[in-house]
């Protein structure tokens, strides 16, 4: 490996020696990509002109005024991933792969991935745990449509977590002509610095537009925390101003119990999926089963750069209950008329704190996903 | 003399069959008495996992091993008094754990604790080479003799350094793969002569040997011996015996020493 992998004492590369050579091949690929003017070229157009780059940044009316949400709801494939699968099937393509394999969660890492599939000639794998598939059934579909094959996972807890386990398994065997299109920026090094880096363009933007609409940088930016990918994407390009950041996990029906995803809150240090981070996990070092409402955070661990901004204190980490999520989900619908995904409605739920303790503060929201694939559940819920 | 050096010097030109069973599957007392049948059955060497929640080395077989432990409730510390009973029983065959990282850090001295049970050796399978310098330094602190996967892809840079890391033997993967892949009855002779080349440990080849004539076709390949594991795991699933099952693939190495 040419870098190094680490945030502070986390990340790396855990993985079974087989794997090391496949890695290592990516990030030199990866590399090559940053030196090469062609790769950006085409990545900004296709960012351009198939997904819709760039994305608005939306002042609310109605909710606090002070709050402006990052519009990746408005990317094609209706949320975020978008911006790093093409930068990765791009990758792949490089590298002679003819096949990609991708875990998701609530589907979307799926969605998008299906995408680029579909649009740069590859046999695409999704491997989903059943739980998922069962409440993500649009995204599934979605999926099928654009010719994806969809693989439930039995295993485990039957979520994310045991979709990843199943993705590396395949990529262990397949990794000669298959790129594992890993959806967020955890997992071995080089991926957390990579999909960071692919998604750099939404804090970069926001940036700017930030300048443009209000001549000044927000005083906060907020982004939901699953594997992290949104929100150090959001995160990355405000590092070295003075702003604060902060990341909102899943607190599912209440940190004070087990069912939660909140790994940075609740979790210990540990190391699962390639990556030296913050586990939710038992005394013996299991990894427990997690919960929230939103599937995309419903993971028991988190992208190794958070665990480092965490430690040395350089963003906050907040939970969200299911309750709170759904509140704010509601909120926006009825006063903006947008509805997004319930991960988004988890950083939307802090803001709407913030903005009413702070009323002079900009309030920066990364609005990460459209909750087209939320609203049965939502019927359900809200009744 | 280390356990795995004493057995390679007495077994001479005879391969070393190593045994891998799931502790605390399918229960506790199970466990213990099929420790002890593979061992009946002529097993060398014996290769213990300890379950793990996300075993991403390990195909279906091996993952339902560690599912059913943990249905039984079995706790690290439960593997580790396994391990310790079978020791008291047995002065002589080496124990080596397999396991994840996870496991390890998570609980303090583990490996210390490991050691003064009576295993032998660690391998930790999501530790690769590059990132096992830190734990290869506090086994052998511990008292345990690391071990490292040689896979056929990996370089001939990796092998020297997993000659300079690891002790007792090398775990050698010919195929790509889970746990349970099937070698077809394939095994690298160019990874054999790489690892012996790098001066790494003796050669065992693991992953997909499940037939007598697997076991002779890694032994040809010139591994100093072989680990089955699956298939062994296989027949606990069903509520087998192991035994004779372990004595039929040991018999090939008798009849077949090992190519120099």
């Amino acid at each position: 490996m040419r870098l190094n992998g680490r945030f502070g004492r986390f990340g790396g590369c855990y993985v079974p020696e087989i794997l090391v050579p496949a890695l290592e091949q990516l990030e030199a690929a990866f590399l090559d990509s940053q030196q090469d003017p062609s790769f950006a070229d085409e990545l900004n157009s296709l960012l351009a002109n198939y997904a819709g780059r760039p994305t608005p940044l939306t002042r609310c009316r109605n909710l606090p005024q002070n709050i402006y949400l990052k519009r990746e709801d408005l990317l094609h494939g209706g949320a975020h991933k978008t911006n790093q699968v093409l930068a990765q099937g791009l990758l792949a393509k490089r590298m002679g792969k003819t096949r990609l394999i991708a875990e998701t969660g609530a589907g979307q890492h799926g969605v998008a991935t299906a995408i680029v599939g579909a649009l740069l000639g590859f046999d695409t794998v999704i491997y989903m745990g059943a739980e998922d598939v069962e409440r993500q059934q649009l995204n599934v579909f979605r999926m099928r449509l654009m010719g994806a094959e969809v693989v439930p996972v039995e295993s485990g807890g039957r979520t994310l977590k045991d979709a990843i386990n199943e993705a590396l398994r395949d990529w262990s065997a397949s990794f000669e002509t298959t790129h594992y299109l890993l959806g967020t920026a955890a997992g071995p090094h080089p991926f957390p610095t990579m999909v960071r880096e692919f998604q750099r363009v939404i804090g970069r933007e926001a940036r700017t537009q930030m300048i443009e609409q209000i001549g000044r940088l927000p005083d906060v930016v907020i982004a939901c925390v699953g594997g992290g990918s949104n929100a150090i994407g959001l995160f990355a390009d405000f590092l070295d101003d003075d702003v604060r950041l902060i990341g909102v996990e899943a607190a599912g029906k209440g940190l004070d119990g087990d069912e939660h995803g909140a790994t940075l809150l609740r979790g210990s240090p540990g190391i699962l999926h390639g990556a030296e981070t913050y586990v939710l996990q038992d005394q013996d070092g299991q990894v427990t089963d997690t919960w929230s409402v939103s599937a995309g955070l419903d993971y028991p661990a988190v992208g190794p750069e958070h665990a480092h901004l965490k430690d040395i204190g350089r963003a906050q980490y907040v939970g969200a209950t299911d309750a709170e999520a759904l509140s704010a989900f509601r909120t926006l619908a009825l006063g903006e008329g947008i509805l997004c995904a319930f991960e988004s409605a988890h950083a939307l739920a802090h803001a709407l704190k913030v903005a009413k303790a702070e009323p002079g503060s900009a309030i920066l929201v990364g609005l990460s996903g459209r909750g087209d694939k939320d609203v049965s559940q939502a019927e359900v819920l809200l009744g | 003399m280390s356990r795995y050096a004493a057995m390679f010097d007495r077994l001479d030109r005879e391969g070393a069959f190593g045994a891998f069973l799931m502790l605390g599957d399918p229960d506790l007392q199970t466990s213990a008495r099929l420790l002890d049948e593979v061992i009946e059955g002529g097993a060398d060497m014996i290769e213990v996992g300890i379950p793990f929640s996300d075993p991403v080395a390990d195909g279906p077989v091996i993952q339902a091993a560690a599912q059913r432990a943990f249905a039984a409730g079995v706790r690290v510390a439960d593997c580790l008094d396994l391990i310790g009973s079978l020791r008291a029983r047995n002065s002589d065959v080496p124990i080596g754990i397999l396991t994840y990282a996870n496991i390890v850090v998570a609980r303090a001295g583990f490996m210390r604790d490991a050691a003064q049970a009576g295993a032998d050796s660690l391998l930790i399978a999501d530790v690769p080479a590059m990132e096992a310098e830190p734990f290869t330094r506090e086994m052998e602190k511990s008292g345990l003799e690391p071990v490292l996967i040689a896979a056929a892809n990996t370089p001939d840079a990796t092998l020297k350094r997993i000659a300079s890391l690891s002790k007792a033997y090398t775990y050698c993967v010919s195929r790509a793969g889970i746990t349970g892949t099937h070698a077809d009855g394939r095994f690298n002779a160019d990874l054999v002569q790489r690892v012996k080349s790098a001066g790494a440990p003796p050669p065992i080849f693991g992953f997909g040997i499940s037939t007598p004539n697997h076991v002779r076709a890694a032994l040809e390949a010139g591994a100093k011996g072989v680990i089955c594991g699956s298939a062994i795991v296989d027949l606990v699933s069903r509520r087998e015996g192991v035994a004779s099952f372990v004595q039929s693939l040991k018999a090939v190495t008798r009849n077949d020493s090992v190519a120099e």
